[in-house]
C-alpha cells in the first residue's frame, strides 16, 4: 500500500487505519421518510457548531459602538419599559419581589429563547451557501445559534447579579435548580427551532410568521406578570407552553418566592420532550433534501 | 457500514451503481414553496390523480416537469487514481459531486465512499467577510471537516502557502480578490482527506499561484489520496488525469484513458452544430445566382466537427450553387467570438484558380485554412457570404451560419491555468536576454531594493 510510505501526521492517521482493516464503506442511497437521528455524527461535528457558534459571537457586534454591551442594553431597556408602564402605572404585580428584579429576571431567560428562536428558524436558510457545497448534520446550524444566544444571556446575567445584590436579595438553596430550568429553556427552543427552522426551508412564510408568534408568546409566558393572576382553571392549558415552567422555576430558583407547582412544570417539560423528539426526527428527516429546496 | 460488500474488489475507494438524480423543473429554481401552494397542491393532488387516471396517465411524475440530472450513472475509482470528469455545462459532473460529498441524495441507485471525503465544489466556503484571514483559516478548515488540531498544525503551511503572512490579522474583506482566494485554496488544499472532490476551483489565482496549487493536487494523487476533478480546462485534464470520465445529459458517455475521453468530448456533437446542409438549392439560402449548400468546420481528420483543438490547424469550407455561367463570385467567411465581436473575416479573392476569374455555373466548394495557436479559446461563431467579386451584391449572406468551440489544450498558455486574455491566441517568437547582471547595477552604486519601492 502506497499510504504506509506516506509521512506526517495524516499519513500517520492513514496507517492507523489501514492497518485495522480500512476505513470502511459508507453508502449513499436514495433516502426517503424517517432516519434514525445519528446523534454520533452530530457529535462528530461538535468541533464546527463551535466555530460556526465562535464566528457568530465574533461578527456579532463588531462595529457596534457599545459591542457586547448591547447583550445587557437591550433586556434592561425592557425591564425599563416594563417597570414604568406594567409596574408603576398599571400596578401589576410580581409576587413581592421588587418589579425591576421580576422582570429582568424573567426577560433574562425569555429573551434566551426568543432570541435564539429567532436566529435559529432563520439560521438553515440564511446559511445556503454552506448547505450546498459541504456536508455535515444541518442540525449544527440552528444549534450554533442556540449557542449564540446562550453567551448574551451571560453577558446579561452580570446585571441580573448585580441588581440582586442591589436588592439585597438573599439566595436560597433553590438555586442548585437552576441548570435544570435553564436546560429547559434550551431543549424548549432546540424543540421548537428544529421545526421552524426545517419548515423555513420549503416554506418562507415562517419568516414573517416569526415576530408575530414571539410576540404572541411572550404574552403566553409570566415573563412581565406572575402566574399566580393566571386563574386556576387556565392553568393546565397555560402550561402547556413549556416556556411557562422555565421562567417560573428560573425566577424561583433565582429570588426564591414561591415555587411553581409540579404539575405546572411536569406538563411544560413533558410538552417540551414531545415537542424535541418530533421536531428532532422532523428535521432529519428533511435535511436530506435541504440542498435540492433551499 | 458495509451493506452489500462481497463483490467489491479491495482496492475501491469510490463506487457508483446506477446512480440517478431527479430534479423537478420549476422546483430546482424557486427551490422552495410557500405554505398557500403547498395548501392549493394538497387540495389539487387528489383531483388531478383522478384526471390523470382517467386518462391513462401515470400519476406520478407525469414526466414533462422532471429532469434526470443524472442517470444510470455506473463506474469504480481506485484507491489514488485521479480522474477527471468531462462534460458540457448541465452534464452532470456537479450533481455527481454533490452526491459523493454527501450534500444531497441520489433519487436511484447508490453511491459508495471509502474513507474521508474531503469536497472542494467552492473556493471560500465558509469564509466570513468581518474576520481576519487566521479566524477565517480555522472557521474554512472547520467546514471543510478538519479538526481544529489539525488546522492548528497546518496553519503556518497555510498562511505561507497562500503568502499572506502580513495580512493575516486583517479582516479578509480587506483582501484583494486574488489573497482572498488564495488563502481561501490554501485551506482547503490543506485538507488531506482520502478521497477529495474538486469542482473548477483552478481558474483562480495568478498564474504562479495556480501552478503551486496543481503541484499541490499532483501530490495529493502520488500519495495515494483518490482525486475526482471536475473542470472544462482539457490542459489540466490531460496533465493530471490518466483517466477521465466524460458526462452529457446525466449519462456516462465515454470512460478510459484521459486522451481518448477527452478527444471524443472534442468530437461530440455540440447543440450549435458545427455542419448546416441544404441538399435543396430551391429550398437553400441565396438568390437567382447562388445558393449555399453547406458550411462545416472540418477538423484535421477531415470529419466535420464542433470542437477544435486550439493547437491544431483546421479549415471552414463554404459550399454553394453558382446558377449562373461566368459569374465573378467572392466566397468570405467573418469569424466572431462569443461576445459577437468581429474578429476576422476572409475571402478567396486571392485563391490562385478562381480567385479573379469568372466562375462557370456549378457547385463549388471553398475551403479556408486556419491555422493552430491563432484563435483564442472559446465559441465561436462562422457568417458565410458569397457576392459579386467587387462587393457590390451580396447574393447570399448566412448569419451565424455554424458555430464551435475552440478548446484549450494548452500550447501557448503552458502551465498557466487561468484566462487569457485577447481576441487571438498566436504563437509568437519570443527573445529574452539577461542585458546585466545585478552585482553590475549594485557596484554602479544602485540599490535594486531601493529602486524597486
Amino acid at each position: 500500500m502506497r499510504w504506509t510510505a506516506q509521512t506526517g501526521p495524516a499519513g500517520e492517521a492513514l496507517a492507523r487505519r489501514e492497518r485495522s482493516g480500512g476505513p470502511s464503506w459508507v453508502w449513499i442511497e436514495p433516502r426517503r421518510g424517517w432516519a434514525p437521528l445519528d446523534l454520533r455524527a452530530l457529535w462528530n461535528y461538535r468541533e464546527l457548531l463551535h466555530f460556526l457558534a465562535w464566528r457568530d459571537v465574533k461578527v456579532r457586534y463588531k462595529q457596534a459602538v457599545l459591542g457586547g454591551l448591547w447583550a445587557i442594553l437591550q433586556p434592561a431597556l425592557t425591564a425599563a419599559v416594563l417597570t414604568i408602564f406594567l409596574g408603576r402605572l398599571a400596578h401589576v404585580p410580581s409576587d413581592g419581589v421588587p418589579y425591576p428584579l421580576f422582570v429582568y429576571a424573567g426577560l433574562i431567560i425569555w429573551q434566551l429563547f426568543s432570541q435564539a428562536l429567532s436566529q435559529a428558524s432563520s439560521s438553515v436558510v440564511t446559511s445556503s451557501s454552506l448547505i450546498t457545497k459541504v456536508y455535515f448534520p444541518r442540525l449544527v446550524i440552528p444549534l450554533s445559534s442556540i449557542l449564540v444566544s446562550l453567551v448574551d444571556t451571560a453577558i446579561a446575567s452580570t446585571l441580573l447579579l448585580a441588581m440582586m445584590v442591589y436588592y439585597r436579595v438573599s439566595i436560597t438553596p433553590a438555586i442548585v435548580t437552576l441548570p435544570i430550568f435553564l436546560l429547559l429553556a434550551v431543549l424548549a427552543v432546540v424543540a421548537v427551532s428544529s421545526w421552524l427552522s426545517a419548515l423555513h426551508v420549503q416554506y418562507r412564510d415562517v419568516r414573517w410568521l416569526m415576530p408575530f408568534l414571539i410576540q404572541a408568546w411572550m404574552f403566553a409566558t409570566p415573563v412581565m406578570y406572575p402566574s399566580s393572576i393566571v386563574p386556576d382553571a387556565w392553568r393546565p392549558v397555560f402550561g402547556l407552553n413549556p416556556m411557562v415552567g422555565a421562567v417560573e422555576g428560573f425566577r424561583w430558583a433565582l429570588l426564591g418566592q414561591q415555587p411553581p407547582s409540579l404539575l405546572l412544570l411536569a406538563v411544560s417539560s413533558a410538552v417540551t420532550l414531545v415537542v424535541l423528539i418530533g421536531g428532532l426526527y422532523y428535521f432529519r428527516r428533511v435535511e436530506q433534501t435541504f440542498a435540492d429546496t433551499i | 457500514m458495509p451493506t452489500r460488500s462481497s463483490p467489491i474488489a479491495s482496492d475501491l475507494a469510490i463506487r457508483l451503481e446506477a446512480v440517478g438524480k431527479q430534479y423537478r423543473i420549476g422546483r430546482v429554481r424557486p427551490g422552495y414553496y410557500s405554505l398557500r401552494e403547498t395548501l392549493a397542491d394538497s387540495v389539487m393532488r387528489p383531483v388531478r390523480a383522478l384526471r390523470e387516471r382517467r386518462n391513462g396517465h401515470q400519476a406520478v411524475d407525469a414526466g414533462e416537469d422532471v429532469i434526470w440530472a443524472l442517470r444510470d450513472v455506473s463506474f469504480d475509482v481506485r484507491q489514488g487514481e485521479v480522474i477527471g470528469l468531462i462534460g458540457r455545462n448541465g452534464g452532470g459532473k456537479s450533481t455527481l459531486l454533490k452526491i459523493l460529498a454527501r450534500i444531497t441524495a441520489p433519487t436511484t441507485g447508490r453511491a459508495g465512499v471509502r474513507g474521508r471525503v474531503g469536497s472542494l465544489l467552492e473556493v471560500g466556503t465558509g469564509f466570513h467577510p468581518d474576520l481576519s484571514g487566521r479566524d477565517n483559516v480555522f472557521l474554512a478548515g472547520a467546514v471543510l471537516g478538519m479538526r481544529r488540531a489539525e488546522i492548528a498544525r497546518k496553519f503556518d503551511q497555510i498562511v505561507e502557502f497562500a503568502g499572506v503572512e502580513q495580512f493575516i490579522e486583517t479582516p479578509v474583506k480587506r483582501y484583494s480578490s486574488g489573497m482572498y482566494l488564495r488563502l481561501a485554496f490554501a485551506v482547503a488544499a490543506h485538507l488531506e482527506p482520502e478521497i477529495l472532490l474538486v469542482d473548477e476551483v483552478l481558474a483562480v489565482g495568478d498564474a504562479e499561484f495556480q501552478r503551486r496549487c496543481l503541484g499541490k493536487l499532483q501530490s495529493v494523487g502520488n500519495l495515494g489520496r483518490t482525486v475526482l476533478f471536475v473542470s472544462h480546462n482539457m490542459a489540466a485534464v490531460l496533465r493530471l488525469c490518466p483517466r477521465a470520465v466524460y458526462l452529457d445529459h446525466g449519462r456516462v458517455v465515454a470512460d478510459g484513458p484521459a486522451a481518448d475521453v477527452v478527444g471524443a468530448y472534442l468530437d461530440a456533437g455540440l447543440e450549435v452544430g458545427g455542419e448546416r446542409r441544404w441538399p435543396e438549392p430551391r429550398k437553400a439560402p441565396g438568390d437567382d445566382v447562388v445558393r449555399l449548400r453547406a458550411v462545416r468546420v472540418v477538423g484535421p481528420d477531415g470529419q466535420p466537427t464542433t470542437s477544435v483543438d486550439i493547437q491544431q490547424p483546421f479549415t471552414i469550407e463554404i459550399e454553394y450553387w453558382n446558377l449562373k455561367d461566368r459569374e465573378p463570385l467572392v466566397a468570405t467567411a467573418v469569424i466572431r467570438d462569443a461576445h459577437g465581436q468581429d474578429l476576422f473575416s476572409s475571402r478567396d479573392n486571392l485563391e490562385p484558380q478562381w480567385g479573379n476569374r469568372p466562375r462557370p455555373a456549378g457547385l463549388y466548394r471553398s475551403v479556408c485554412t486556419i491555422p493552430g495557436n491563432f484563435l483564442n479559446s472559446g465559441r465561436i461563431t462562422v457568417d458565410a457570404a458569397v457576392s459579386h467579386r467587387d462587393l457590390t451584391v451580396w447574393h447570399v449572406w448566412e448569419q451565424s451560419a455554424i458555430a464551435f468551440d475552440v478548446v484549450d489544450t494548452g500550447g501557448v498558455r503552458g502551465d498557466y491555468q487561468g484566462p487569457w486574455a485577447g481576441a487571438i491566441r498566436p504563437y509568437l517568437h519570443w527573445v529574452t536576454r539577461l542585458e546585466e547582471p545585478a552585482a553590475e547595477l549594485v557596484t554602479a552604486g544602485q540599490s535594486i531594493d531601493g529602486a524597486s519601492r
